[in-house]
């Protein structure tokens, strides 16, 4: 596997990171402590470098059909200056992977898939492109992507914004985006700032080219001192995501798997007009009750001990196998462990006990609703 | 660079032991460990009484992002737990060689154990 750096890597370095390969790029796991990286973004700010995800343009005149029939959802329906989350299937409708796209102009959509994912997403949209007329450029490469996290993440921001600007950050609504001035080595640049994240937390996705990277990363870092705002890892923004309920690409969401069973019916659009890619098939699973009465469905579970499940662990109901954990760990937040599973869908109901089986000791978990943390507004 | 003591043994698995032949040893997993671990939240020690055996798990440190056993790095009695890490496991990031410690034994026989700077050599940290 190809190791790529980020136009970070040197800060993260200076911070003292250490470093994970995630979908074949080094990036920070953490910098000192996970717990307080995580607490930091819960209570005050995190600062997050994204670079790995990619960014596709999607342009011309076909824009919204050709992703009507790309993606699962009617990105059609999207408003100017909105954003949607959204699924890209096969014709057998498994998931290539979830992402967000959006909508910069009538004619003009930016899709940010996954890391691990960016190259085939990419290569399945300029193949589901042919007989439309649309561009799909792949400009991945030349861009980073810095989230800052947090309830104190607005008036982080704001610090470097023109005042004359502000009313377009204040007023910026959820799962939307807006070009914006941001003051970056000194000098005010428009840059794409998204009112979107994956911790449960309010705040802010900026998309910048990767010559400016550092000097936006160092800006917001000292912005942020005051409020308390830190550095956070991979490691922070897995269990913050996991807090949140958060689907996360090979573990909740893979090609084997189906949008019913993984919770996100909602974001099949069935009822559009024209074809998409998968819609028969994944018509075929909503028919047969997929995630609702027959297979496995994913659920929340809530550690009655101590203890908590991992990947891969058995999910149990009176000694018998009726799932799979796919993500869990000790919740930093909450103070109890905390796992998503498949389940037989049978045994979901919340407050239906299951035991997880931890390394041979079968451990107490009840079925609970999603998310597991859900931040006040 | 996590820290390594002179005055103490280690095992491969990175427990360190306090051993002067003057009593029970001292027992806990050294800073390279705790550091690799990330943040403990969850540790499962053995009982008093019980006899752990060299090399064989006794027990299991859980950290936010993964489990790990705990290998007895000796063969003994267990003569006393650290209940204080039981109740608050960040002890071993903070302070793995003193208020970080998990259980003392009466040695009846030492597994094999490194000298710090062995094991130091073999996973880095600092003397």
């Amino acid at each position: 596997m190809s190791e790529n750096y980020t136009a970070l890597y040197e800060q993260h370095k200076k911070a003292g990171a250490s470093f994970t390969d995630f979908g074949g790029w080094q990036m920070p796991l953490k910098y000192e402590s996970e717990l307080a990286e995580h607490h930091a973004v819960r209570n005050a700010a995190g600062l997050f470098d994204l670079s790995h995800m990619g960014e596709v343009w999607v342009s011309g005149p076909d824009a919204a059909a050709f992703l009507d029939y790309a993606l699962a959802g009617k990105l059609s329906a999207v408003a100017v200056g909105k954003a949607k989350y959204s699924l890209i299937c096969q014709e057998d409708g498994g998931i290539i992977d979830d992402l967000i796209s959006y909508r910069r102009a009538e004619d003009k959509f930016l899709v940010v898939p996954n890391a691990g994912n960016a190259v085939v997403v990419a290569a399945a949209l300029a193949e589901r492109a042919a007989g439309f007329d649309v561009t799909v450029e792949d400009v991945s490469a030349e861009t980073s992507l810095i989230a800052v996290q947090g309830p104190h993440a607005e008036a982080i921001l704001l610090t470097l914004v023109p005042a004359g600007q502000h009313e377009l950050v204040t007023e910026l609504k959820y799962y939307a985006a807006v070009e914006v001035g941001i003051t970056v080595n000194g000098a005010v640049q428009d840059l794409l700032l998204a009112r979107t994240g994956y911790t449960g937390e309010d705040g802010f996705e900026i998309y910048v080219p990767n010559e400016d990277a550092a000097g936006l990363w160092e800006a917001l870092l000292e912005a942020g001192a005051d409020p308390g705002l830190i550095p956070a890892g991979l490691a922070c923004r897995d269990s913050l995501r996991l807090e949140a309920g958060m689907p996360l690409y090979g573990n909740e969401l893979s090609r084997e798997g189906n949008p019913y069973a993984a919770g996100l019916g909602p974001v099949v659009s069935l009822a559009k007009e024209s074809d998409f890619v998968g819609k028969a098939a994944l018509a075929e699973l909503k028919a047969a009750g997929a995630g609702s009465t027959t297979g496995r469905k994913l659920v929340g579970l809530k550690g009655l001990g101590r203890r908590a499940g991992r990947s891969h662990y058995p999910v149990l109901k009176d000694g018998k196998v009726v799932g799979e954990v796919t993500s869990g760990q000790p919740s930093p937040t909450l103070g109890y462990p905390v796992a998503m599973a498949y389940v037989d869908v049978e045994f979901t109901e919340p407050g239906t006990t299951l035991h997880i089986d931890l390394r041979g000791k079968a451990e107490p978990f009840e079925v609970v609703a999603l998310p597991f943390y859900k931040r006040e507004k | 660079m996590s820290k390594v003591v002179a005055e103490l043994k280690y095992s491969a698995e990175h427990e360190w032991v306090a051993a002067d032949g003057s009593g029970p040893a001292g027992i806990g997993i050294s800073a390279v460990a705790a550091d690799a671990l990330g943040d403990i939240v969850y540790v499962d020690l053995p009982e008093v009484g019980a006899t752990v055996t060299a090399g064989e798990t006794c027990g299991e440190v859980e950290s936010t992002k993964s489990v790990s056993d705990l290998y007895a790095p000796v063969t003994g009695e267990v003569t006393e737990v650290n209940d204080a890490v039981v109740s608050d496991p960040a002890l071993i990031n903070s302070d793995p060689y003193g208020a970080g410690w998990l259980f003392k034994v009466a040695v009846a026989e030492e597994g094999p154990l490194m000298s710090a700077e062995e094991y130091a050599a073999a996973n880095g940290g600092e003397l």
